[in-house]
C-alpha cells in the first residue's frame, strides 16, 4: 500500500554559527506510507533529532520540505504528535491533567465535556496507566512518566506519531515493557510511527523500516532496510530467529563498519596505525546513548 | 523464640536511652539553640548599653525597652478610651439637639486625637501593601512578557539596570510632587501623603519582581515550550498553563525581595516625607527628645524587624501554597 503519506523531499538544514554556516542535514528523501513504523538510527550528533524536529514544524527546512497528506509541513501542530526523551510532563498536573490539556486544546468543540473525560482515561488505560490518574509526574517512575507521554501524544490523534528516543533514558526491563505495549498499541491504532533509536535491537524489532542516516556534517539518509519480519513479533522467538539476527547484522555493520562513530574516529586519529574498518563491539551502542 | 521477643518488643536499656539522648538533642537543636542565640544577644545588649551615654541620657537596655513597650501600648488604649469617650458625648449631645429641635442640624465629627504607635503600625502595614500591589501587577506582567519575548527584554532591559539601584529617597520628591500636581479631588478616596508613600514604596519594588520573573519565565524547560507548541496551545492558554506554573518559583523569590525592600523603603519614605506611618513615630520621637525618645524608638526598630519578618513568613506561606513542588526546601 505505496501511498505516500508523508513524504519527505530534498531536506537540507543549515545553521548559522560563528565559523560560517554550518549544514547539519542535506537532500534527505524520504517516503512514508499510512501506518509504517519507521525507525531512524545513526550515530549521535547524525541529525536525526533535527529531522524529526523538521517533520514536527519545531524547526524550519532550509532547503526542500515535508508533506503530509498533501499538506506542507510549516508549523507545530497536534496532527503530528511528539513523545520526548524526557518525557515533558508538566510537573504540576497529575497524570490526568496532563492528557486532558492536549485533549481539551485538540478536540474543544468536537466533543462534549464527558467525552472527553472517557477520551482521556481510555488513552490512559492504553498504556496501562489508569491506576494512577491523580498521581503528579514526580510520584511515579521514569517508564511510567514515558507512558504518560505517550498517552499524551496518542490523545491528540495525530497522523504521524513522532518519537525522540522514547526509551534512551530508561533501565532495560521498563525499555523491553514499553516496547512491548508500543507494538500493541501500534497493532491495534496502526499508527504512522517515526522513532529515532540509538538501540539496534529496538529497531529491528518494532519497525517496519530502519532508516540509517550517515555522520554529520551534511548527514543524509545512508541505507534503508526493509525488516519483514511477520507480525506480531516476539522478543523472545525472534532471539533466535535467523532473519532478525541478520537484520541486526545488516544495521550494526552499517553503524559500525560503514558510518563509524565519530566521537571513536578523534579519539582514533591520533595513532597512526588503525583499523578503520573493524567493527565496534555491541557494548559501543551504549556508549553513544550515553553521549 | 526469646531472643526475637526480647529484639521486637522491650530493646535493651542502652538503645532506650540512646533514642532518648537523640530526641532530646534533636529539641535542644530546634528550640535549645535560638533560645541561647537571644539570650547571648540579650546579655551584650544590656553589656553595651550600659557603657553608652548619649546626651539623651543612657542608651535603652532590654529592660527599658520592654517597659517602654508597655507604655506605648498603654498609651494606646488611653487614646481609644479618649476617643469612646469623645464619641459617647458627640452622641449624647447630638441626641439631645435632635430632642429639643427635631429638624436641627447635626454634626459628626471624627476624633482628632494625635495617632498611637500602634495606629501607626497599621498605617504602615496599609501602606506597603497598597505599594506591593501597584507594584505586583505592574511587575508580573511585565516579567512574564519580558522573559517570553526576547525583543521585548532588550528594549526593556537597560531601562530596568538604570533604574534598579535608585534610591527610595531621591524618588520621594518628584512622586510628592507628581502626586501634588495630579490627584486633586474635593472628597480624597486616599490621602496625599498615603499615595506618595505607596507609590515610592511600589517604585523600588517593581524591580526584584520583574528581574525574577522574566529569569523564571525565560527558564522554563525547552521540552516543556516544544509540548505546547505542539498541541497549538494559543499564547493565553499557553501563558496560564506552562508559563506561570512554571515560573512560580521564581515570581515568589522575586515577590519576597520586593516586599522586604518595600518595607524598609516605607520606613525611610515616612521619615524624610513625615507621611503617617512608623518612620514618622520615629522621626517624631527623635526631635521629641525626652529620656524615654531612645527606648520607644528601640521597641519600634525591633517591631519593624518583627514585622518584616512576618511578612515574610506570610509569603513563603503563599509560596508553599502556590508552588506544585510541595517538596522543594523552602527558606
Amino acid at each position: 500500500m505505496a501511498n505516500n503519506y508523508l513524504d519527505i523531499s530534498g531536506v537540507g538544514i543549515t545553521f548559522p554559527t560563528d565559523n560560517g554556516p554550518f549544514c547539519a542535514l542535506e537532500n534527505v528523501n524520504l517516503r512514508i506510507d499510512e501506518g509504517q513504523f519507521i525507525a531512524l538510527i545513526g550515530h549521535s550528533g547524525c541529525g536525526k533529532s533535527t529531522l524529526l524536529n523538521i517533520l514536527a514544524g519545531l524547526e524550519q527546512a532550509t532547503s526542500g520540505g515535508a508533506i503530509l497528506q498533501g499538506q506542507v509541513v510549516d508549523e507545530p501542530g497536534p496532527e503530528r504528535a511528539v513523545v520526548f526523551q524526557n518525557h515533558a510532563l508538566m510537573p504540576w498536573l497529575t497524570v490526568y491533567q496532563n492528557v486532558e490539556l492536549a485533549v481539551k486544546q485538540v478536540f474543544k468543540g468536537r466533543k462534549s465535556k464527558r467525552e472527553m473525560r472517557e477520551w482521556t482515561e481510555h488513552n490512559l488505560q492504553l498504556v496501562h496507566m489508569e491506576h494512577a490518574l491523580d498521581k503528579l509526574p514526580g510520584e511515579i517512575s521514569g517508564g511510567m512518566k514515558q507512558r504518560v507521554g505517550i498517552a499524551r501524544c496518542l490523545a491528540m490523534q495525530p497522523k504521524v506519531v513522532l518519537m525522540d528516543e522514547p526509551f534512551g533514558a530508561l533501565d532495560a526491563l521498563t525499555r523491553a515493557h514499553l516496547q512491548d505495549s508500543l507494538m500493541e498499541i501500534h497493532a491495534e491504532l496502526g499508527n504512522t510511527v517515526v522513532m529515532i533509536t540509538h538501540d539496534v535491537d529496538e529497531a529491528v524489532l518494532l519497525s517496519d523500516r530502519i532508516v540509517m542516516m550517515t555522520n554529520g556534517p551534511a548527514a543524509t539518509i545512508g541505507e534503508i532496510l526493509e525488516v519483514e519480519l511477520p507480525r506480531p513479533r516476539d522478543r523472545l522467538a525472534l532471539a533466535e530467529n535467523p532473519d532478525f539476527n541478520h537484520v541486526r547484522q545488516q544495521v550494526l555493520k552499517f553503524l559500525y563498519a560503514k558510518q563509524r562513530n565519530p566521537a571513536l574516529l578523534e579519539e582514533n586519529a591520533a595513532p597512526k596505525e588503525t583499523p578503520a574498518s573493524e567493527p565496534t563491539p555491541l557494548r559501543a551502542v551504549n556508549d553513544s546513548e550515553a553521549a | 523464640m526469646s531472643t526475637v521477643h526480647t529484639v521486637t518488643d522491650s530493646p535493651p536499656a542502652g538503645a532506650l536511652s540512646a533514642s532518648i539522648l537523640r530526641r532530646l538533642n534533636h529539641a535542644l537543636r530546634v528550640t535549645g539553640l535560638p533560645v541561647i542565640g537571644i539570650g547571648v544577644f540579650l546579655f551584650l545588649w544590656q553589656l553595651a548599653a550600659s557603657n553608652i551615654n548619649t546626651s539623651l541620657g543612657q542608651f535603652p537596655g532590654p529592660v527599658e525597652v520592654k517597659e517602654q513597650a508597655l507604655n506605648l501600648y498603654q498609651e494606646h488604649v488611653r487614646e481609644r478610651e479618649k476617643a469612646d469617650a469623645f464619641y459617647a458625648r458627640q452622641e449624647a449631645r447630638n441626641a439631645k439637639k435632635l430632642e429639643n429641635t427635631p429638624d436641627a442640624k447635626i454634626k459628626w465629627r471624627s476624633y482628632t486625637g494625635k495617632p498611637t504607635f500602634i495606629d501607626q503600625i497599621f498605617t504602615s502595614l496599609y501602606t506597603v501593601s497598597f505599594g506591593f500591589l501597584i507594584a505586583t501587577l505592574i511587575a508580573v506582567p511585565l516579567g512574564v512578557i519580558c522573559g517570553l519575548s526576547d525583543s521585548v527584554y532588550r528594549a526593556i532591559n537597560p531601562i530596568i539596570q538604570v533604574f534598579k539601584p535608585v534610591s527610595p529617597l531621591a524618588w520621594l520628591p518628584l512622586v510628592t510632587m507628581v502626586v501634588s500636581a495630579l490627584y486633586m479631588s474635593d472628597d480624597p478616596l486616599f490621602e496625599k501623603s498615603f499615595l506618595t508613600s505607596a507609590f515610592t514604596v511600589a517604585l523600588c519594588c517593581l524591580w526584584p519582581t520583574v528581574i525574577n520573573t522574566t529569569v523564571g519565565v525565560s527558564g522554563i524547560d525547552r521540552d516543556l515550550v516544544n509540548v505546547s507548541r505542539v498541541m497549538a496551545l494559543p499564547t493565553l492558554v499557553h501563558v496560564q498553563k506552562i508559563v506561570l506554573p512554571s515560573a512560580i518559583p521564581m515570581i515568589f523569590t522575586g515577590l519576597r525581595l520586593s516586599l522586604a525592600t518595600g518595607w524598609m523603603v516605607l520606613i525611610a519614605a515616612e521619615m524624610l516625607a513625615q507621611n503617617p506611618g512608623l518612620g514618622k513615630f520615629i522621626w517624631d520621637e527623635f526631635q521629641n527628645g525626652s529620656s524615654n525618645s531612645l527606648g520607644r524608638i528601640m521597641v519600634a526598630v525591633i517591631t519593624i524587624g518583627l514585622i518584616g519578618f512576618l511578612l515574610d513568613k506570610i509569603m513563603l506561606g503563599l509560596q508553599k501554597r502556590s508552588s506544585w513542588d510541595k517538596q522543594a526546601i523552602l527558606r
